[in-house]
């Protein structure tokens, strides 16, 4: 005879109430992406042609810094959740595992390089 | 009692990928997959050209030299269309989400339309940006 009551049996084994965290994140970047990807495209056409003074004095400007900062994190976070869909639909087990640790990874380097070299042209290095 | 070792029951597999026609819907949908694939990967172009640019005018030259090439070029417009198609089957998908467009035909002319507009917007693109040079 336990003395754990049967509320206690049930605790903490339930939804995190995050079931949908990534569903929700999938399509909120994926309407953030709309506007971005205009931003994008606008971005590397006005630079068609043009030299490294050109290109920096561009993406120095704050509002395309920011711009382009965004555009990194909302891309990254969108690929990010989508790759892990994609290995957790076609790898199983510990490969799984470690396909998902490494997609975390390179997300987290190409944002990190990104935005470092925004700042960097940003603060005039 | 069992056919089959193991005691398992041969069950009726359901029907996968390779015995259905290819249908132009469903190649979108396996399209939409490959250019998020893609363009997963594009990122480190991106990445690559941005810590060019922060590097210096040397590095930054030897780099656009590479990316401006026959063979940069070719990647570079790829990567545009994978874009463009990617972001055209994206609105597709948040249409759904909303719980309408799932008119058989309207599917259809869905697919056909998003498969259009995406190499119709790419041309575009890069007719702009070689008007603009």
């Amino acid at each position: 005879m336990t003395m754990r009551t049967p509320l206690n049996k049930v605790l903490n084994l339930g939804s995190a109430k995050s079931g949908t965290q990534d569903f929700w994140l999938q399509r909120l970047t994926a309407i953030a992406n709309i506007p971005l990807t205009l931003f994008l495209v606008w971005f590397f056409i006005s630079l068609s042609g043009a030299n490294h003074a050109q290109v920096v004095a561009l993406v120095a400007h704050p509002v395309v810094a920011v711009g382009l900062i965004a555009t990194i994190i909302s891309f990254v976070w969108h690929m990010r959740l989508g790759m892990q869909v994609v290995i957790e639909d076609y790898v199983h087990g510990n490969a799984q595992v470690i396909l998902i640790i490494a997609n975390t990874m390179f997300c987290a380097l190409i944002t990190l390089m990104s935005i470092f070299a925004i700042l960097k042209i940003s603060f005039g290095a | 009692m069992s056919t089959t070792p193991q005691n398992k029951v041969q069950r009726p597999l359901s029907p996968h990928l390779q015995i259905y026609k290819p249908m132009l819907t469903m190649t979108m949908s396996i399209v939409h997959r490959i250019t998020g694939i893609i363009l997963f990967f594009a990122t480190l172009l991106l990445t690559w050209w941005l810590i060019a640019a922060a590097a210096g005018p040397e590095y930054f030259v030897y780099v656009e030299g590479l990316l401006t090439s026959i063979i940069g070029r070719l990647f570079l417009f790829g990567a545009t269309w994978a874009l463009l198609h990617h972001a055209v089957g994206g609105l597709k998908h948040l249409l759904w989400d909303t719980g309408r467009g799932f008119d058989l035909k309207f599917i259809e002319v869905l697919a056909k339309g998003s498969l259009i507009t995406s190499i119709v917007l790419t041309f575009i693109v890069w007719a702009i940006a070689y008007g603009v040079r």
